[in-house]
């Protein structure tokens, strides 16, 4: 950065993501956004549980107005993308950050979940590009049954599937443990910390954690149990 | 007591070093960490081998010159210690304790445990302080101070810069050392009017002395000698994101030196 040359202007435009806390922001904010996808995801997705009609209601509802569909899509898929090269970029700098590997180290202060979020991220990733093949676009390799207008019918068959549910139900654990450190962390990093509420920040994380992991989890558990079962003529 | 070490030695100006091992005999319990080496030095001496180099200074837990990794732990097993201040207590007969020192980009080893912290003279010389005038002393409380923001200031400002905080993380990020010196200034009335650019500087000045980034992890927390909390972190976030948002010119300029990150090298 001894370029003084550079026009200053510009500089201090970009100057913000160059410093770690500025890429640290953009992953805060795209993870928020993911987190709020990932929520609202969730309980639509538990109508799955009410009658069969409920839940192909609801998918026709959502592509009612295809601009407001596309939209969520393009600020998802940005966000996606935003959250990624941020993490990568960092990872490096980390890297970078400690040439000479220590021979022996303990973790004294952090949690497993906390040190693990490049594994459980890309692993997020991966999964994701799976479920839409798999739900959203109805590749015919994944899913053989695959009938646009009857969504309670392809989770069922999806999930009748066991290495599927069990890849998703794994993809989960691993979402919850994200989220696990994820949400208290971009509270952290977005600078808000308190005595008096950060303890409870923490605990609204495991909370979210716990339930977006679980109820996500309930539903390929209850089509393996059986208790979901697919629907003829709907 | 009877212990094993095993200790990092590396040549001054060598790029690589490795682990040697060392036996230390009839070690009493009532010695600190230090005083055990010293005794494992005067040994070496008497043998005509080079000591084992360690910095150290006030050896009372004040000064922030000692410091390195006991069974990959900074400052070793007790919270909230210095490793001058750590007694041999608190390890048993037969141990075996491996030695290394502060491992970062930003921290070379100049000899064996001792590592170069000029890097955080850097980050302080880019904004760790206040301006004031000379002349004649100020009435001592013709600023007022609330209690509560003195008790905070104190608290971040009893970091003693040891570098720990950057051992310990495993991103090698300086967060917590930058957050307690912003903190420190930031909640007196004397820090205020420089706050904003403060955070600019020593932000961007962490970055280009090659530390890596904060995970919000909080294994910097767990050995700081201080106990400073990652709370002032978020202090250090918050001022940053705010000073980005609100600046209105270049935080430093061509014709202010003493601010200019790219001075690296600067004291
Ligand atoms: C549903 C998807 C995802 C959600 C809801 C999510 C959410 C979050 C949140 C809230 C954070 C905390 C940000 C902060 O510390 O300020 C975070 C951090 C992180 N995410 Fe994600 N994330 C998702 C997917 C991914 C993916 C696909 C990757 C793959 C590269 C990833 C990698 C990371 C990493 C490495 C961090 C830690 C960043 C750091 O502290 O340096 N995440 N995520
Ligand atoms: S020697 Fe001064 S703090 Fe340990």
């Amino acid at each position: 950065m001894s370029a003084i040359a550079v026009d200053l202007k510009v500089k201090q435009g970009f100057r913000f993501y160059e410093s770690t806390i500025g890429k640290k922001v953009v992953m805060a904010v795209t993870g928020f956004i993911l987190f709020g996808f990932v929520v609202g995801h969730l309980i639509g997705n538990l109508q799955v549980f009410g009658p069969p009609e409920k839940i192909n209601n609801y998918a026709v509802m959502l592509r009612t107005v295809p601009a407001a569909l596309w939209a969520a899509r393009i600020v998802l898929l940005l966000s996606v993308v935003l959250h990624i090269v941020a993490s990568i970029q960092l990872t490096k700098l980390k890297w970078d950050a400690r040439p000479v590997k220590y021979q022996i180290k303990e973790n004294v202060g952090s949690t497993y979940a906390s040190r693990t979020m490049m594994w459980s991220g890309p692993i997020i990733a991966a999964f994701v590009i799976y479920h839409l093949l798999h739900f959203t676009f109805g590749w015919r390799v994944l899913s053989p049954h695959f009938d646009q207008h009857n969504v309670y019918n392809n989770i069922i068959y999806g999930f009748q599937f066991w290495p599927a549910s069990l890849f998703y139900i794994v993809a989960m654990v691993l979402l919850g443990m994200h989220l696990y450190h994820g949400v208290w962390s971009m509270f952290q990093t977005l600078g808000v910390s308190h005595p008096r509420y950060t303890p409870w920040l923490r605990r609204l994380a495991l909370a979210f954690a716990l339930f977006v992991a679980g109820g996500n989890i309930l539903i390929p558990a209850a089509v393996l149990t059986g208790y979901l079962k697919p629907v003829m003529g709907v | 007591m009877n212990v094993t070490l095993h200790v990092w030695r590396q040549k001054q100006g060598a790029g690589k070093g490795r682990m040697v091992r060392y036996e230390a005999r009839n070690v009493s319990e009532d010695m600190s960490f230090l005083e055990m080496l010293d005794v494992v030095n005067e040994e070496l001496i008497e043998k005509g081998e080079e000591p084992i180099a360690f910095d150290h200074d006030c050896r009372e837990g004040i000064c922030g010159m000692c410091g390195f990794m006991i069974n990959g732990v900074a400052h070793g097993p007790v919270p909230g210690t210095t490793v001058c201040e750590l007694h041999m207590r608190h390890f048993k007969d037969g141990d075996d304790l491996y030695i290394e020192p502060w491992r970062a980009r930003a921290f070379p080893v100049i000899k064996d445990l001792v590592v170069n912290r000029s890097a955080f003279d850097r980050i302080i010389a880019a904004g760790g302080y206040i301006s004031v005038s000379t002349g004649s002393a100020p009435d001592g409380n013709a600023i007022p101070v609330p209690k509560e923001k003195a008790e905070r200031a104190m608290d971040a400002a009893a970091c003693i810069g040891c570098g720990a905080c950057v051992a310990a993380c495993p991103n090698a990020a300086a967060a917590l050392f930058t957050g307690a010196k912003i903190t420190h200034l930031a909640m007196l009335p004397q820090g205020a009017p420089e706050r904003p650019q403060r955070a600019l500087k020593m932000v961007l000045q962490m970055k280009e002395e090659m530390f890596g980034h904060c995970t919000n992890i909080g294994e910097c927390e767990a050995v700081c000698p201080k106990q400073i909390s990652i709370e002032v972190i978020a202090r250090m976030n918050h001022d940053f994101i705010r000073a980005s948002w609100s600046e209105r010119e270049a935080p430093y300029r061509a014709d202010q030196p003493a601010g200019e990150p790219s001075a690296g090298g600067c004291q």
